[in-house]
């Protein structure tokens, strides 16, 4: 799937997007195999309550399923307007 | 009902002419402009990031959800992201409506939905350096009056 990384999760992880290969079930696993890849990963998602995440373009929850899922997209709490 | 995200200026009072113009059912007319405040000085630019494809999806569900609770004859959203420079135009809507509560009350819904809910997010850039804005707890309290 895809995984995309907006505002300081972008800056920190370092990357846009990338293509992951994974088995995680849920959003929350899928973060966990991150985590455990490198400290900048570690990083970024150290603070879940700080981290908003989006399933094909929807903003999901972290105990979503993956199944199905192409694109995934983590950010911090939006500001627009 | 129109939504543009772009990174170019967009003229205001043209928009909103147009917008008057265009609409049919409507007598009231309500628009809303945010501008990039340069903070006391302190401020020398604002970087505008977003989510090309979720940005457009998320703000036609927030105009969506105004439509479905209030008579809207019409509405127009306009985003711009990319670097801005104080006192330039950052966002607008307008609403048009039979009546203007409806107008008044369908545009402070849609800002308050689009601070939290539209995938933007902002960047400071001062004479010390860059800041990510953080989120308000009162932007995700906005949310709960509606």
């Amino acid at each position: 799937m895809e995984v995309l990384y907006f505002a300081w999760v972008r800056e920190r992880i370092g990357l846009p997007r990338e293509r992951v290969e994974t088995q995680a079930a849920t959003v929350a696993e899928l973060v966990e195999e991150l985590r455990a890849r490198e400290d900048r990963y570690a990083a970024a998602f150290a603070d879940l309550t700080a981290l908003r995440v989006a399933l094909d373009q929807e903003l999901a929850n972290f105990d979503a399923p993956l199944a199905g899922v192409r694109e995934v997209a983590f950010f911090p709490p939006m500001t627009g307007g | 009902m129109r939504i543009a995200v772009q990174s170019e200026a967009f003229d205001l009072g043209a928009e909103v002419s147009a917008f008057a113009a265009e609409v049919r059912g409507a007598g009231a007319v309500v628009s809303f402009t945010g501008l990039v405040r340069d903070e006391g000085g302190r401020l020398s630019a604002m970087e505008i990031e977003h989510y090309p494809g979720m940005t457009e999806k998320a703000i036609a569900g927030i105009v969506e959800k105004a439509a479905r609770r209030w008579s809207l004859a019409d509405a127009l959203v306009i985003h711009r992201h990319g670097r801005l420079e104080p006192g330039e135009a950052i966002m607008m809507v307008a609403t048009a409506a039979p009546h203007r509560a409806d107008a008044f009350a369908a545009a402070e819904f849609l800002m308050d939905y689009l601070k939290s809910r539209a995938p933007f997010w902002k960047k400071e850039i001062g004479a010390d350096g860059a800041e990510w804005v953080a989120a308000k707890d009162a932007d995700e309290d906005a949310l709960n009056r509606w």
